[in-house]
């Protein structure tokens, strides 16, 4: 087993197909009475969270208790890190506290990969600047597998702000290895052509959304990263809304089986229709709960053995 | 512990239909002891109990025309050596639709050893439900316990040495039913 989660490049297809294995597995204990297991007893994961979370931050609270595990909640408000500590610095008090898992969301691209070599314990990324969210990718690729019984020959199609998105990066690397067929979609303003090519040879791009449609399996709409734009790359709201928002009509021209995917939060009106989001096609509720069964099996893989 | 090499000698201990009577014969004892085993639910731990506490079920109900509800309990997660081995994948567990609380629950394994699986086991049921009662079936005892365990029923007891080891085949996942004794031999 690998020792660190630091990218979805990590994982052969292999250890990918054991992770979405022993998920569904751990998603069996949800149903019972006693939601906890003592396999990571004794054990400590610190989550390092220097930008704001709700879901994924929860998610791997909540995976990290089930499995018993002592958990330490760090967020950069509040702590030394306002007082100008660096990342290094705090990497090290957490080694001093004996620290078995460090997961760590950060607003620098690449920095669970500085992290891993300044800590012993293993290194999650739970999202790092544009760059990547690996276990994000592991619990779409959960959901679809769960939804569509396979992930073989699978057309996703992922939508919108590819430019700024971790999620996007992620995807299509573990999407890739697990031989489903990845379709980049948006304005030309916004998906990189040479981080696609990079990531996977066999990834396409189309500027066409009403095209693309009718041939996925999946359609995966990404927030719009307002935040993360310092120039503008659409001329409006609206007019992105037009052209590259999922809504019903849209939705109709999707193939029977087909799902909605949204990584969350959502801009309901602009990349997603609100009647879209809520529709029996949506698993985004759903992509949340398999969260917490796919973080449980990667601290289980990354920590349960020697 | 010592595992015996792969090509170790090894000598046949049960073999196809021997296999079969002594699972008949648990299923007896099963129905003695139970008066008739209601009430009672038959739990497998993998990989190979589970195919055994499924004969059993399917011997019981030939016999006494009784139907036991069967499932499947992993222990992996509950293992006291996780830490000392790589990573292991998990095991299925699924509780029969009425679940296990008030019933008597027979535990199902193919070979009982240092009593390490069972203590895991009783630990992962505990988490599970409320039995009335708890019971072991396994179809080997080879001997070495290192805890206060032992089995209601005992298809084959066989004295080995720490040196040796059994294996257990079974048809649904080897193709072939039989138990070896690997190892030891001259």
């Amino acid at each position: 087993m690998i020792k660190h989660l630091r990218s979805a490049a990590d994982l052969d297809a292999e250890t990918a197909t054991l992770i979405l294995d022993t998920a569904a597995e751990m998603a069996a204990l949800s149903g019972r009475e006693v939601k906890k297991l003592p396999a990571l007893r004794g054990r400590t994961v610190v989550n390092l969270f220097y930008e704001d979370s709700t879901r994924t931050r929860i998610s791997f609270e909540a995976a990290a208790k089930r499995l018993s595990a002592d958990v330490i909640n760090f967020s950069a408000k509040g702590s030394s890190v306002s007082k100008g500590e660096s990342l290094k610095d705090t990497a090290l008090t957490l080694q001093a506290m004996g620290a078995d898992a460090v997961v760590i969301r950060h607003s620098a691209s690449g920095a669970p990969h500085r992290l891993a070599n300044w800590v012993e314990g293993s290194v999650v990324n739970a999202g790092d600047g544009t760059h990547e969210h690996p276990t994000q990718a592991l619990l779409d690729a959960y959901t679809m597998r769960s939804r569509l019984g396979r992930l073989d020959g699978l057309r996703v199609s992922i939508v919108g702000d590819v430019l700024h998105s971790r999620v996007a990066r992620s995807n299509v690397l573990l999407l890739s290895t697990l031989g489903a067929q990845v379709t980049l979609v948006g304005p030309p303003t916004l998906i990189p052509l040479d981080v696609a090519a990079a990531l996977s040879p066999s990834t396409k791009v189309s500027y066409d959304l009403d095209s693309v449609i009718p041939d996925s399996d999946v359609v995966m709409m990404l927030r719009v990263q307002t935040e993360r734009m310092q120039d503008s790359y659409f001329p409006s709201a609206r007019e992105y809304s037009r052209r590259y928002g999922l809504d019903l009509p849209r939705m109709r021209n999707m193939p029977e089986h087909a799902i909605v995917m949204h990584p969350g939060p959502m801009n309901r009106g602009m990349e997603i229709a609100p009647e879209v989001a809520d529709s029996p096609r949506s698993t985004i509720v759903e992509q949340v709960a398999n969260g917490v069964s796919v973080r449980m099996a990667v601290l289980y893989l990354l920590l349960g053995g020697k | 512990m010592a595992q015996p090499r792969a090509d170790a000698p090894s000598k046949i201990i049960l073999a196809g239909s021997d296999l079969s009577r002594v699972v008949d014969r648990i299923a007896h004892q099963i129905l003695e002891k139970t008066s008739g085993a209601t009430g009672t639910v038959l739990l497998g731990i993998p990989t190979r109990g589970v195919p055994l506490a499924h004969r059993l079920a399917a011997r019981i109900h030939a016999f006494e025309g009784v139907e036991v509800p069967v499932g499947s309990l992993d222990i992996t997660l509950y293992r006291d050596d996780l830490r000392l081995k790589a990573t292991r994948a998990l095991g299925r567990t699924e509780l029969p639709p009425g679940g296990i609380d008030g019933l008597r629950v027979i535990l199902v394994d193919d070979v009982l050893f240092s009593g390490r699986s069972v203590r895991a086991a009783l630990d992962a049921l505990k988490d599970l439900g409320r039995p009335s009662s708890v019971q072991l079936a396994v179809l080997v005892d080879r001997g070495h316990r290192q805890l206060p365990i032992r089995a209601d029923y005992v298809g084959k007891n066989i004295p080995t040495a720490l040196s040796e080891s059994v294996k257990v085949a079974v048809t649904e996942i080897d193709d072939t039913d039989e138990v070896r004794l690997i190892g030891g031999l001259q």
